[in-house]
């Protein structure tokens, strides 16, 4: 049947544009010429589709001109002409069928046309047929793209008219999907729509939903006597429940009139202030009206004596509920299309709900490898070594800044990452070194003191920071290439730098292990973890070992502060912002272990998104609830998710 | 052979004393009472710096006496000042509405007028509705004690999962820095019922009081300086007795104090929620005489300057407490306050306001490596001249050890 009439439909309007190459556009304007020169909204609709399917090829650059106010009339016979101005008042006439135009004609003599918004939103409708077949491929997308921001009914039949001439192949999808998305809501036969409907109805796009929900709005209404036969009810409400609370019930009698109007206590008060009478409101001194029953007892005095209309009692309310039936009614009328509708919706939200948790699993994978990233640093020095290194965060900032620095002397994006990541590296590790030689080392047997010593240099790295690169954010600026995001469908998507950090945290992860496991430093440092006195008998120096490790886990801190400036803005109190969830990371996990900081990071990375996907728009209750959680984890696993046993645990 | 408390203990008579003469001096040179030299202004941070020494007292008891380094007694401290200050805005805002709806027609009832309060109050974030942990802010009783109890609760909640678990040495450091943040971070957000970022404001200005804030400002420097006296009184008293030894025991060897039979969770859990209790009432203190709080004094970042306080005055001493916080808070207010001169190199000029953090963090790693005493180890220097005193004892133990006679040659 559809293809029927496409068919037939596309074969009158090749068999007018064969007919049309001699054709001259200027008589069917003529025809019209009254209601073009008035150029009016409610009127002009017959003008625009004479000249839209006049066939003539003019018609589209004659539309174009008229929107642009391009478009003149002869005033002595009303011949219509693309002017352009030449001199102070004078105008170049173009003729519209291509034949000699006029040189400086007085603008006295030409009439401009000005279409109005309305008007030219008309003639926007009228072109998109044209532009729907026209030859470039990008007019025709951007033709299809106005379409899907504003649909209308109008637009359905060009469309599917152009659908049999597309040669691109993308653009033919396109089409196709637009003209269904169209048929939902404009299509005149229902079970046209209803086939629409369905046919969408596993489609994951926002634009299905867009066009489906519209079909499901209701109006909430109120009849006295029964249900109205001719309307499609959804649902039929009982005040007081949920989805209609009696106040509300009350409400919409009173708004359509069918009930007198509750006295508010504000009303209450200016009719009570409005009858003073000799310092007494209906009897009662004014000074006594301080409380709900006297003003009540007042007011009823005023009713008696027929100052105010009575108040609204809650009997009164009760009987007129009562007496009403409440309901929901589709704004659309045939009951096949909203069951679809409804039928669709709840196939399409089943699958975005899927797709919402596997979106919010990418989402969660990120977080965690942010917090493995500036956590991993901490695995070593405080997980290994247990020193507590409260200037971690100050290590990830001055990798930031690093990157900062190295952006301002090489302009290439992508050659300064490449550059600051060993640099950042080495500054961190020369930091780190340095911090070790000279604080840490006196104070390996007194860890508390190390927590307050390295909070010290923190706080004077982070004044540093802001005493030379200000207080205001740098940015750090990532390659072209890692912009955009890896979009999978409407609902799933991920940026390039998230799965490019999700890469560095496990490219680090494999480092880390490969020098712990198969280096000769690995194998120094687990030795002096263990036992440093029986290591430095076996010959190896435990002084230049801690030095090392410390430097390495600074390092990594500073690598990873290159990859957080990417995403987060630097100034100098980003590592404020990790300090705290990389320790909890660290706890979390359990201390010595870098299998058990990778679980402590996924945990409360997933933790984190999971709350945060209950109330969307307060991540810092996400944050509070997150580590409120943890507190109450470690009473649980006071060591860790992996713990460490026997003699390596210490103790 | 019982001797007195203070005997025993003569740097708390000292203490008292020198204490009293300072508020003598501050009041007799104030502008409320007596000759006006210092500024009230002034009086307000002199005021305020007590209130920090008795937070410092209190930081010292659970650091320095017990060895639990809490990053979350400045939590406490301003949970002390929420409390009080929620009184203070309500009654203050509720006398403003009084006052401007008497001037209606019609009489307020009560519930119109907690309405509008409501409305004030909650105006800045979006909301006209008084949260529940409102309920009891129009009675000062009621706020008064929750100033020691809301502390003290949450440091018995905290400090029973924590010690109950053996969360210890830098974990539990840690773990109460979490609890901080997590504090700061909820009461950060609008809809946790105390005005989100905005904080309490306008708490200098005392209900049903139209004394001028010259005097108000005394009254409250009284307050502090009465409270510290009373504060560092029970702390004296606290580790001068067993109980003191006990807790010095858990912070030298925590294992051998559970092993002679001790209930080290118990003895951690009384010092920790004792020690909240007065942060609070220091909290309280403080805040009326700074005027505004918000979420911002509690983040973590301010219980590690207490530990700093102490640390630099000189832990395990409550004297040490005091001076530590005085000294690095004043010296504090100087340098940022703009009033220190700014020194010229040359090439550049150093200008205290950016780079007092800096000499700040660094001398903090100077004391921690060279002077672990503190500035309360200055005092060391000064009592190791005198001959020990030990009435006729031997000095060492074997017999062959020098006599107190002896030494005194």
């Amino acid at each position: 049947m559809i293809r029927l009439f496409l068919a037939g439909l596309a074969f009158v309007l090749s068999c007018m544009i064969a007919s049309a190459q001699t054709a001259t556009l200027q008589p069917v304007l003529q025809e019209h010429g009254a209601l073009i020169a008035k150029s009016s909204r409610k009127t002009i609709a017959p003008a625009i589709d004479a000249i839209a399917t006049s066939g003539v090829p003019q018609a589209q650059v004659f539309l174009e001109q008229w929107a642009g106010k391009n478009i003149w009339m002869r005033k002595s016979d009303g011949v219509f002409f693309i002017g352009e101005k030449v001199g102070a008042k004078t105008y170049a006439l173009t003729d519209i069928d291509g034949d000699a135009g006029f040189d400086g004609v007085s603008k006295s003599d030409l009439k401009q046309l000005k279409p109005n918004s309305g008007v030219r939103a008309m003639i926007q409708t009228a072109l998109v047929q044209f532009q729907l077949s026209d030859p470039d491929p990008l007019k025709r997308q951007d033709a299809l793209t106005s379409i899907a921001r504003d649909p209308e009914a109008g637009l359905l039949a060009p469309l599917r008219a152009s659908i049999e001439g597309e040669t691109d192949d993308i653009l033919l999808t396109q089409k196709q999907r637009l003209e269904r998305l169209l048929s939902i809501g404009y299509d005149p036969d229902t079970a046209e729509r209803v086939a629409a409907i369905k046919d969408m109805s596993g489609d994951l796009g926002v634009d299905v939903r867009a066009a489906v929900n519209p079909l499901l709005r209701t109006t909430r209404e109120v009849t006295g006597t029964e249900l109205p036969q001719d309307r499609n009810i959804a649902s039929i409400l009982t005040p007081g429940s949920e989805s209609l609370t009696e106040t509300a019930a009350y409400e919409l009698l009173v708004a359509k009139d069918l009930a007198p109007p509750l006295t508010t206590p504000d009303t209450l008060r200016a009719a009570l202030a409005a009858n003073i009478d000799q310092g007494r409101v209906g009897g009662i001194p004014v000074a006594q009206l301080d409380s709900d029953e006297k003003r009540g007892a007042a007011y009823a005095a005023l009713a008696q004596a027929g100052l105010v209309s009575p108040l609204v009692t809650e009997a009164d309310i009760k009987t007129a509920l009562s007496k009403h039936i409440f309901f929901d009614a589709y704004n659309e009328p045939s009951s096949d299309v909203t069951d679809t509708a409804k039928e669709a919706l709840k196939t399409i939200e089943a699958k975005v709900a899927a797709n919402q948790v596997l979106d919010l699993t990418l989402d969660a994978l990120s977080l965690a490898s942010i917090y493995f990233l500036a956590a991993i640093g901490l695995a070593i020095t405080f997980g290994v070594m247990g020193v507590i290194n409260m200037a971690h965060g100050e290590f990830i900032m001055m990798g930031a800044y690093t990157g900062y620095v190295v952006q301002q002397i090489i302009l290439d994006n992508t050659v300064s990452i490449i550059v600051a990541i060993p640099l950042a590296f080495a500054v961190t590790f020369a930091a780190g070194v340095a911090m070790e030689r000279l604080v840490i080392r006196w104070l390996y047997s007194r860890p508390l003191e190390t927590l307050l010593a390295t909070f010290g240099i923190s706080i004077a790295l982070q004044q540093l920071a802001k005493n030379i690169f200000g207080t205001q954010a740098r940015p750090l600026t990532a390659p072209g290439w890692l912009d955009g995001a890896w979009v999978i469908n409407d609902v799933v998507s991920i940026s390039y730098i998230r799965i490019a950090i999700f890469v560095l945290a496990f490219v680090f992860l494999a480092i880390f292990l490969f020098i712990m496991k198969r280096t000769r430093l690995g194998l120094e440092t687990r030795a002096v973890t263990q036992n440093p006195r029986m290591a430095a008998s076996m010959g190896i120096n435990p002084g230049r070992v801690n030095m090392l490790t410390f430097g390495l886990g600074s390092g990594i801190a500073g690598v990873a502060g290159v990859a957080i400036g990417l995403f987060a803005k630097v100034t100098s109190e980003l590592g404020n912002d990790y300090i705290v969830q990389s320790f909890m990371t660290v706890v979390v996990g359990g201390v010595g272990n870098i299998w058990g900081t990778l679980a402590g990071a996924a945990m409360i990375g997933f933790l984190q998104k999971g709350i945060e996907w209950f109330n969307p728009s307060n991540t810092l209750a996400a944050q509070t609830f997150m580590i409120v959680f943890i507190i109450i984890f470690i009473q649980f696993r006071p060591r860790g998710i992996i713990a460490l046993k026997g003699r390596a645990a210490g103790d | 052979m019982q001797r007195s408390f203070i005997a025993r203990n003569p740097s708390v008579l000292l203490f008292l004393a020198l204490l009293a003469l300072f508020t003598l001096v501050v009041t007799v040179l104030s502008e409320g009472f007596g000759v006006g030299v210092i500024s009230t202004s002034f009086v307000k941070t002199l005021g305020k710096t007590l209130c920090l020494c008795l937070v410092a007292v209190a930081m010292d008891l659970v650091w320095g006496f017990t060895g639990i380094l809490s990053l979350g007694h400045f939590a406490f401290f301003g949970i002390g000042g929420y409390m009080i200050g929620m009184w203070l805005m309500y009654e203050r805002t509720r006398l403003i509405v009084v006052q401007s709806l008497s001037q209606a027609e019609i009489p307020p009832t009560p519930t119109e007028v907690v309405d509008a309060i409501g409305n004030q109050i909650f105006g800045v974030v979006g909301s006209s509705e008084f949260p529940w942990i409102w309920g009891f802010a129009d009675s000062l009783f009621l706020q008064l004690i929750l100033v020691v109890l809301v502390p003290g609760l949450l440091a018995l909640v905290f400090g029973w999962l924590a010690f109950r678990s053996r969360v210890a040495g830098v974990y539990l450091s840690i773990l109460t820095q979490a609890m901080t943040l997590a504090l700061a971070l909820y009461l950060f957000q609008n809809d946790s019922g105390l005005r989100g970022n905005n904080g309490l404001s306008g708490l200098q200005n005392l209900p049903n009081v139209s004394a001028p804030q010259s005097v108000v400002s005394l009254w409250f420097f009284w307050g502090s300086a009465f409270a510290l006296a009373i504060g560092y009184l029970l702390a004296a008293w606290l580790v001068s007795g067993k109980f003191g030894s006990v807790i010095r025991g858990i912070r030298d060897n925590e294992a051998r104090v559970r092993f002679l039979g001790y209930s080290v969770e118990i003895y951690k859990l009384m010092i920790f929620t004792l020690t909240a209790m007065i942060a609070g009432i220091a909290g309280a203190l403080y805040y009326p005489q700074a005027g505004i709080i918000n979420p911002a004094e509690i983040a973590p970042i301010a219980s590690i300057y207490l530990a700093v306080w102490v640390a630099i005055g000189g832990r395990g001493r409550l004297y040490g407490a005091v001076i530590g916080a005085a000294f690095v808070s004043l010296l504090s207010t100087w340098f940022t306050g703009g009033q220190a001169p700014d020194i010229q190199l040359g090439f550049y000029t150093i200008k205290w306001v950016d780079w007092w953090l800096v000499l700040l963090g660094l001398s903090f790693v100077g004391v921690t490596l060279f002077a672990p005493k503190g500035m309360g180890g200055l005092v060391d220097l000064w009592t190791a001249r005198r001959t020990p005193n030990r009435h006729g004892a031997d000095l060492g133990p074997d017999a062959g050890s020098l006599r107190e006679a002896e030494a005194k040659q």
